[in-house]
């Protein structure tokens, strides 16, 4: 790592020596297989510009490697021009005092018309623009095996008591309700699409990004507790420390009946050649609501003019019509942008945007708590301690929810 | 000029790792200790606020668990690869033929990385893949072996993988020990007609108890930094049930952007190892001034 780091920085100063042209020097963990297609797109249309992109991937930990490479490279004051970071972590890095001002690129290109209005507060620093989203992920999805749900006479649950009787059914044929995997990310992704069903929207919002005790301790949440207990019952035996895309392939072989994913998992559908809608099944979980997960690249300040113009050229592109379009193709997400067709678009796309652009107008449209939208690393962390601690041993839930009021008193 | 420097060679030549260890090692100790009293999250501040990140370190579950884990573990590890270190060590002593084989095959799990012998026995101990899916195709179709992912039982798979990893080591030391034993004293003993085991309990094994405190302190200092294993076999899981204190400080420091919370249990650690070594230290330094 630290090579890539010495390298990055010597290409970025030759680079920087011999040309004038808009340079950016980009950190980024998309480094697999269909992540780093969609990256390549990007890079080639900065240099179809003109630009000189120095691609600066970490891959590892989630990004976790990459965030270390940041901190290193910022305590010793020569930050990357733009950074793959998302959610309150944008906010974090400006209270430092690191990021840009990019309103002048943002205003120009007239972001503020196209981006709904609660990812578009994320992208702000007290007020200026300092960072450029990405594309929008759907957390809230129920994936489904279609042959399996039509082989036993099962409709998509559109609530948890229809998903409970399901999977009563499934199970008496043999077959296994839930594909999970135990890792404490995982079990987060199903219980805040859990808490949206049970607690609303409101509660939702009250519960998980303004931390509200009362909500936290209140007796729908003990509701949204005992749901997990009852799906803990229909993951099988073997789960623990599973891989997401391994509890995929459990739905896509028909081992397993359905699975509490983001869209990601569409990709690994889609991969395997299932058609949406033939195939597989996608649906919003049991609930009214949009759980989103905004990719989006934070500016950093640099200094010297080339790295500004190759800041701004990168924020336009970013949000650009044509990248947000082919990017999303690729990464299997939607567009950050309501004004992009999605003609090329699957059905489950489709169905994505239209609640996006639904919940955006009636407030439901809400950051996602288990992958760093809504809350602070922190914070967070404190509660999937508890939600994953609860799942995987027999506490009661009305003790998970004291220790879930305690252990976010504690991580404040 | 040569007299300055033969007596003052060792020094000059001992200065530059001094002063790293100084710098790298006791200053980044102090540095660790001063961050663990600030409000430090994504970058470290270093405004003193007190001791908040060590009253929530301790008002957190998380933590109590990882240490219960860490003094569960390290007491079962050290005793146990000790113990059975001291068996293989006595009976490859026994003159066999094939000493020299064996004593390689129990010594090459220490060849390996703790990511290997994680991996490795994750894959035995999972219930679908491993010993209890083997067996169960055996036809014992209630066998079940499912402590990998039982919350419960999980942390003794991580004793089990450290066992098999460490014991063929401890085993090298004993053996190292045994045949320092002065054989004329046991020769004499043999002599006066007294039985084999009690030679071993009276005159052998007292005789290496500098071997039992280098082992201890080998295998404590193992169980101290044990990190890697715990993420290659349970990832800290199911849930945080096998979470130990150097796993604990990586999520906070590295996943969460907490440092000061990962600062001060990095300097609850550090008192647990000087808990142990400060002892040995005194005792070592106390024979040589006698």
């Amino acid at each position: 790592m630290k090579a890539t780091v010495l390298t990055a920085s010597t290409l970025a100063l030759i680079a920087g020596a011999a040309l004038a042209e808009p340079k950016a020097e980009v950190l980024h963990w998309w480094t697999s297989g269909g992540e780093a297609k969609s990256v390549a797109v990007l890079q080639q249309e900065f240099a179809d510009k003109g630009g000189v992109w120095t691609d600066m991937p970490v891959a590892g930990g989630g990004g976790d490697a990459a965030m270390t490479a940041l901190r290193a490279r910022v305590l010793s004051g020569n930050a990357p021009t733009a950074v793959q970071l998302k959610g309150p972590a944008i906010q974090e890095w400006y209270e430092e005092g690191v990021l840009a001002d990019i309103s002048d690129v943002a205003e120009a290109q007239g972001w503020a018309d196209v981006l709904p209005a609660s990812i578009a507060g994320h992208m702000k620093c007290e007020g200026t623009w300092c960072a450029a989203p990405v594309n929008v992920h759907r957390v809230d999805w129920i994936w489904a095996n279609a042959e399996v749900l039509a082989a036993n006479d099962i409709e998509m649950p559109t609530t948890w008591e229809e998903f409970n009787a399901a999977a009563e059914k499934l199970q008496a044929a043999g077959i296994i309700p839930l594909a999970h995997g135990g890792q404490a990310w995982q079990d987060a992704t199903v219980f805040e699409a859990v808490a949206l069903g049970i607690l609303g929207a409101d509660g939702f919002k009250k519960a998980f990004v303004d931390l509200d005790e009362a909500t936290l301790t209140s007796p729908e949440m003990v509701q949204v507790f005992d749901q997990m207990r009852t799906l803990r019952g229909y993951v099988d035996p073997n789960f623990p420390g599973r891989d997401w895309n391994l509890a995929t392939a459990m739905v896509m072989n028909g081992e397993a009946a359905f699975q509490i994913m983001g869209d990601w998992a569409k990709g690994e559908f889609l991969a395997a050649g299932k058609t949406p809608g033939e195939d597989f099944l996608c649906a919003s979980v049991p609930g009214d609501g949009f759980l989103y997960n905004v990719d989006s690249f934070a500016m950093f300040d640099v200094s010297g003019d080339d790295a500004k113009a190759g800041q701004e050229l990168l924020a336009e592109l970013i949000v650009g019509p044509s990248f947000q379009k082919v990017f999303n193709l690729n990464k299997g997400s939607i567009p950050v942008r309501t004004d992009v067709s999605l003609e090329e678009f699957d059905m489950c796309a489709k169905l994505s945007s239209e609640d996006m652009t639904a919940s955006a107008d009636n407030g439901s449209l809400l950051p996602s708590y288990a992958h760093g939208m809504a809350l602070r690393g922190a914070q967070s962390g404190a509660i999937t301690d508890v939600v994953t601690q609860h799942f995987n041993s027999d506490m009661s839930s009305e003790d998970a929810v004291q220790a879930l009021a305690a252990a976010v008193a504690n991580s404040l | 000029m040569s007299k300055w420097l033969e007596e003052h060679l060792p020094k000059v030549v001992l200065a530059p790792s001094f002063i790293a260890i100084l710098i790298f090692v006791y200053g980044f100790i102090a540095w660790t200790g001063w961050v663990s009293l600030t409000r430090s999250r994504l970058l470290p501040k270093y405004e003193i606020e007190g001791f908040i990140q060590y009253d929530k370190l301790f008002a957190s579950p998380r933590w109590d668990v990882a240490m219960n884990n860490l003094f569960l573990f390290g007491f079962l590890f050290i005793g146990i690869s000790m113990l059975l270190g001291l068996v293989l060590a006595i009976l490859l002593d026994q003159n066999i033929r094939t000493e020299g084989a064996i004593r390689t095959i129990y010594l090459y799990p220490m060849a390996l990385s703790m990511i290997v012998t994680g991996t490795a026995w994750k894959w035995i101990l999972n219930p679908g893949l491993g010993i209890e899916a083997t067996v169960r195709g055996w036809g014992f179709e209630s066998f079940t072996f499912d402590w990998l992912v039982n919350p419960d039982y999980a942390i003794y798979t991580i004793v089990l993988a450290a066992i098999w990893q460490s014991s063929g080591f401890v085993m090298a030391l004993f053996l190292a020990g045994l045949r320092s034993v002065d054989t004329e004293i046991i020769r004499a003993a043999q002599v006066d007609g007294i039985p084999t085991w009690r030679i071993y309990t009276a005159i052998i094994i007292p005789s290496m108890a500098p071997i039992f405190l280098s082992a201890f302190i080998v295998l404590a200092h193992l169980a101290i930094k044990a990190f890697d294993l715990v993420i290659a076999l349970t990832g800290g899981g199911p849930g945080f049930a096998t979470d130990l204190p150097a796993t604990y400080m990586y999520a906070m420091a590295f996943s969460r952007g907490d440092i000061g919370q990962a600062a001060a249990s990095a300097m609850i650690m550090m008192a647990v190892v000087f808990t142990i070594v400060v002892p040995y230290l005194y005792s070592e330094l106390r024979a040589k001034n006698d």
